[in-house]
């Protein structure tokens, strides 16, 4: 019962909160809301330290959902280690989040929907990682597409959320496309969308699946890769992927407390889920496995040269989110699976820390998301302000190099994914050398904009109006203590985790992931590195003094020049706008990206529909169709001025002729 | 329990019977007498389609799935010679009779309030429809099917044409000349058949060997008869103009049930029948389908008439039908059917949907609207609901046909599934662009102040399309266990007889 409770009690409270609100009232709404989500958030504790502690897991049948032919998908919940992780993640940050909403959105005439919506996400979400088979993840992998689609929408009356809102479904369902090709592929080659079957068949070689070639869409591919590929696909949809990736800064167009549980902490980590998840699938696609690698080291640059230059405080953290989500694929598609989880698993907690203290910050000063209008307030509010600290020094990764551990989160887990990329690159992977420096090169912009983001918010002189300034206050408690509980996570979750993430103790990870040599596949490109071998032991690798400490210099140099930029020389920014460079501009409008897809996609589809509505339809098939067939016809109808005459007798007429001639037919075989 | 009993001319015929007590009971009341008989006319009219729906309910709870054979057969002599009257239904026809029975009433009681003239004909062409409708699906005798078949336009043309729209004579004129062309060809296909067969026992034909040469013309003929009321591409352009004529029972039943025979005709005869015509065309069919799913989607997300883009959206959700058909395998066939009955239950709780703001506004025009959620909550959720069916969200009954009939073709020729998985995101854009501009934004057409949520009717009507779409999107197995035995039957028979025509 344990795990049915975890799942669905916070579909009852989204029901309840949804469909009962007229009835019980606003507060009883969110009461319920919140309690059914804590209750959910302590279990899933109960259920994490149950299941890495050693229980293993177990499989949940709940009922049967498709069966057709072979296509068999069964209502389950499958718990294991990494599911575990995920339960914990999502269900814990869900549950701050709800209280936080308390204060956040107080003024707000339609708190049930929010509560209401945001639990129907918890339940959409918790369903994409309990899922046993291909089909059920896609009902939550969509569900949460949904519940983001009316999140981002809540504030319905705004244009510019609505386009968002949409902007977000659209794009996430061209990603959901290619998983659900991929799934169909699965399907074609092993007969079933089980994962365990699936993983089995692979892992043994049944039938050769692993050599099959598989003709698609003209070309012939590896049957695993072209799997591996078009699941990848839709993580680049959900996980705000390049190219993908456009619709998650404008989700923030959403209440900010949705920016911090969906667009930062969970929903869009389910693409590095599902990598990981699926992880026999990419050990035997060491192509697909590179470029995911490959891809996630670039998001991870590309989406932190954006962050350097955004105004909007929301954006710029947005940014920053699209960023971190590359080191967990870089480290993904080079086989550290536990890494990539690790880091998922720390920087829920300062993504969500750094959204929900910028929302506290947005809160105080009357919605003012213009960090242009922001500085001096620290002062004001102390908590937050200490809390934003804390979040940026883990996700700038700070700690003392070389100890593994003694850091905050974002230290462990970072220096870990940039490690595991160094080992596979000093082992000759290329991928792996991309993204060790595109790693580096990322974490020094890091630095550079969640300094320039705490600087240019709570440093130097007020820039807003300033009776918002005078009005000012710390936000309530039902905000602060979330914020202080995700900042104790933001300090601490590293130093705690980092043994049974990275090393595997205490048999943490189970068989949810690979971990030592034999269980590794031949792609996986890490493995191939040797890079495992010292992990198992549980000592650490002897690195080269630099990489262990590249990390750590680059965040104090990000650091130094942001504080140069925004504090020591103050007026460096306004400089630089104002001259306005080319890649000043280039960057602030995001590489172009969105103005290419307008021009071209957006357009496109317009105009095709057009014309083929236009033409096709009107100028061509009802111009030789119908219209000219009886032109005649149709001008002696127009002066027919009852309709029922006409067509109605002329039919009926013609079905009357049918039935003589085969009343005739049937006499004449009679009678012959 | 139905030992003796024709259950299936019962289900078929009540509501013929009580549209000739109705118009029996006009004839003869004069004055007060009539205006209180058209007051009463929806209530008998209800009565009789919801005994319909329980005696359709009793049937196929007595229904044997775990068997292929057509059950609760009837024969009886009826034009001479081997023309008999032949009822009969079995797993692939059995739901659409339910989903009929079930659609019907709730067109009646929403026709109630929106319907202002000739109450009582309004009612007596509904329950001929039915009966048409319901013939259709239990007829197991080609000559009878064919009458059913082609008669249900009659009441159609009627609706459309006196309680229609103001382009009501356009718009049944295109209607009249695109099925008069696959009337006459199917007629001519019928005759040859029974002088191929001399029978026109539906079970008898399924076992007659026809040649390969005859094969094509006759699945040619009844194709051009299947894909206009499907409707296919190019043969669509009919029903955009039919339902934003059509009132707005009209088009719930024009969408629900009717667009769904073309279908059944495939599945009930072209496969079947001509086997070899049917692999010879498949590559046709799929062309057709992927484009239908492309282009009329694009077409859709143009549209400035609500009730033309759910009508665009319709033909695109058609096109997913004929290329499950087409795959000729389980996920395909399965998917195929239970596409149709999804789609029969979303598109017409669109219909019914857009009939609600159409009775308060009497516009069907997009930009009239917008920001209806504040007074209209309600109303929001339901068409929320309805159109993330639409778009095939997981957990409702439209996800269900999308991805099994994409499987289905999948196995079959990946580019046809990879065309129709781009009308995956192709409904999302039109679907959300019609949800927005009606329900989301500020509201800013003063006429729009005082517009009222749903009443208790609309709602009565809505919610149990609304658990029907949940509870199918859920537990799919409701449909499928029912056609699955006499699906894998079609599939057997069907590849045994290939190549035996040549």
């Amino acid at each position: 019962m344990l795990y049915q409770i975890i799942v669905f009690a916070p579909l009852i409270g989204a029901l309840i909160a949804g469909l009962g609100a007229p009835r019980i009232g606003e507060k009883p709404s969110m009461v319920i809301t919140t309690v059914l989500l804590m209750l959910s958030a302590v279990l899933s504790w109960i259920a994490f330290f149950s299941v890495t502690g050693g229980d293993g897991g177990t499989t949940v049948e709940l009922f049967r959902w498709m069966d057709v032919g072979g296509f068999k998908a069964n209502w389950s919940l499958k718990i294991d280690s990494l599911t575990a992780v995920m339960l914990v993640v999502v269900n814990t940050v869900s549950a701050l989040v709800h209280l936080y909403s308390w204060g956040y959105m107080e003024e707000d005439p339609s708190k049930p929907r929010f509560f209401a919506y945001l639990s129907l996400f918890t339940f959409a979400m918790l369903m994409l990682v309990t899922a046993d088979n291909f089909i059920q993840m896609f009902f939550g992998w969509e569900g949460v597409g949904l519940a983001s689609y009316l999140l981002i929408g809540f504030w319905y009356k705004k244009p510019s959320a609505n386009d968002a809102a949409i902007k977000a479904f659209i794009t996430n369902r061209v990603g959901d496309v290619g998983l659900a090709l991929g799934v169909m592929t699965i399907f074609l080659v092993f007969g079933s969308v089980n994962f365990e079957t699936v993983f089995t068949a692979i892992k043994t070689n049944q039938d050769g699946v692993r050599d099959l070639v598989l003709p698609f869409l003209g070309m012939e591919f590896n049957a695993i890769e072209l799997i591996a590929f078009l699941l990848f696909v839709g993580a680049m949809g959900k996980s705000a992927q390049f190219i993908l990736h456009v619709w998650l800064p404008d989700a923030m167009e959403g209440p900010t407390p949705v920016s911090a549980l969906i667009h930062a902490a969970t929903m869009v980590t389910a693409g590095v889920f599902l990598v990981c998840r699926a992880y026999p699938i990419y050990e035997f696609a060491p192509t697909t496995a590179a470029f995911v690698a490959v891809l996630g080291g670039f998001t991870a640059f590309f989406a932190a040269t954006v962050g350097l230059v955004q105004n909007d405080i929301k954006r710029v953290i947005a940014y920053s989110t699209c960023s971190q989500l590359g080191y967990m694929f870089f480290a993904a598609g080079l086989g550290a699976y536990n890494a990539a989880m690790f880091h998922l698993f720390t920087h829920a907690f300062f993504k969500a820390l750094l959204f929900l203290g910028a929302g506290s910050v947005i809160h105080a000063l009357h919605h003012q998301q213009d960090m242009r209008k922001m500085g001096g307030i620290w002062k004001v509010i102390p908590v937050t302000y200490i809390v934003m600290i804390i979040g940026t020094l883990a996700i700038t990764g700070v700690g003392i190099p070389g100890t593994g551990n003694f850091g905050f989160a974002g230290f462990a887990s970072k220096d870990l994914i940039i490690e595991s990329a160094y080992d596979a690159g000093h082992a000759g992977v290329t991928a792996g050398a991309f993204a060790f420096w595109a790693g580096i090169v990322a974490a020094l912009m890091t630095s550079f904009y969640s300094w320039r983001l705490i600087f240019m918010t709570f440093h130097g002189k007020h820039r807003g109006p300033k009776k918002y300034l005078d009005q000012a206050h710390e936000s309530p408690l039902v905000m602060t203590i979330p914020l202080i509980l995700l900042a104790i996570g933001a300090a601490f979750a590293g130093f705690f985790f980092y043994k049974s993430f990275a090393y595997n103790a205490h048999d943490f990870w189970g068989h949810a992931l690979p971990m030592g040599h034999a269980e590794y596949g031949d792609g996986n490109l890490y493995a191939a590195a040797g890079g495992d071998v010292a992990k198992d032991s549980g000592g650490h690798h002897d690195y080269p003094l630099w990489v262990l400490w590249a990390p750590f210099i680059v965040s104090a140099l990000g650091f130094v020049m942001a504080w140069f930029t925004y504090i020591y020389n103050n007026g460096t920014e306004k400089r630089i706008a104002s001259e306005g460079g080319p890649i000043y501009k280039f960057l602030l409008n995001k590489w172009y990206i969105d103005e290419l897809y307008n021009a071209t996609i957006v357009r496109g589809t317009k105009w095709l529909g057009d014309v083929f509505w236009k033409i096709g339809d009107i100028k061509i098939i009802d111009r030789f169709g119908p219209n000219g067939v009886a032109a005649a016809a149709m001008a002696g109808a127009k002066r027919l001025s009852k309709i029922q005459s006409g067509y109605l007798y002329h039919y009926a007429f013609i079905m009357l002729i049918g039935v003589a001639a085969i009343i005739g037919l049937v006499l004449r075989s009679i009678g012959g | 329990m139905f030992n003796n009993l024709p259950i299936l001319s019962l289900i078929t015929f009540l509501p013929l019977v009580g549209a000739i007590a109705l118009m029996f009971f006009a004839r003869i009341s004069k004055g007060e007498a009539r205006t209180q008989l058209d007051k009463n006319a929806p209530m008998v009219a209800l009565l009789v389609s919801v005994a319909v729906l329980i005696l359709s309910l009793l049937m196929v709870w007595q229904f044997d799935a775990t068997s292929a054979e057509f059950d609760f057969v009837e024969e009886t002599a009826w034009l001479g010679g081997n023309i008999k009257y032949r009822m009969g239904v079995d797993g692939i026809s059995v739901l659409f009779v339910v989903l009929t029975a079930f659609l019907t009433p709730l067109c009646i009681l929403a026709s109630r309030n929106s319907i202002k003239k000739n109450m009582v004909d309004y009612m007596v062409a509904f329950l001929v429809l039915e009966t048409i409708m319901i013939g259709v699906f239990c007829a197991l005798d080609l000559i009878l099917f064919y009458l059913f078949f082609e008669a249900v336009l009659i009441p159609m043309f009627i609706i459309i044409g006196v309680w229609g729209g103001k382009d009501r004579v356009y718009a049944s004129y295109k209607f009249f000349l695109y099925t008069l062309l696959g009337s006459v060809l199917m007629l001519a296909a019928v005759l040859w058949i029974y002088n191929l067969g001399g029978t026109t026992d539906i079970r008898a034909l399924h076992k007659l060997e026809i040649p390969a040469g005859a094969q094509t013309w006759l699945w040619l003929a009844f194709f051009a008869s299947f894909a206009v009321k499907m409707p296919m591409w190019p043969v669509h352009t009919w029903l955009p103009d039919a339902h934003v004529q059509a009132p707005t029972a009209g088009s719930v039943i024009l969408a629900g049930i009717l667009l769904k025979m073309g279908g059944y005709g495939f599945l009930r005869f072209s496969l079947p029948m001509f086997p070899d015509a049917s692999v010879k065309f498949t590559p046709l069919i799929f062309a057709l389908s992927v484009i239908a799913i492309i282009y009329t989607s694009l077409v859709a997300y143009r549209q400035k008439d609500m009730k033309k883009l759910i009508a665009y959206s319709s033909v695109a959700h058609m096109g997913f039908v004929t290329m499950g058909i087409f795959a000729i395998n389980m996920q395909g066939l399965q998917g195929s059917i239970f596409q149709m009955i999804s789609h029969g239950l979303v598109s017409g709780a669109l219909f019914f949907c857009v009939g609600v703001i159409y009775d308060r506004m009497h516009t069907r025009d997009i930009e009239f609207y917008g920001g209806l959620v504040k007074s209209m909550p309600v109303y929001a959720f339901f068409l929320m609901l309805f159109t993330m069916a639409n778009v095939g969200l997981p957990g409702t009954s439209g996800f269900v046909g999308e991805i099994l009939t994409m499987v289905g073709a999948y196995k079959v020729n990946p580019w046809v599934a990879a065309g129709a998985a781009l009308g995956m995101i192709l409904s999302a854009v039109y679907a959300l662009y019609l949800y927005r501009a009606v329900i989301f934004g500020e509201q800013t057409n003063e006429k729009l102040n005082d517009i009222q949520d749903l009443n208790r009717t609309e709602f009565i009507v809505l919610a149990p399309l609304a658990f029907f779409v949940i509870l199918l999107g859920i537990y799919p197995s409701l449909v499928t266990d029912i056609t699955e035995v006499s699906v894998e039957n079609l599939i057997q028979n069907f590849n045994l007889r290939i190549g035996q025509g040549s």
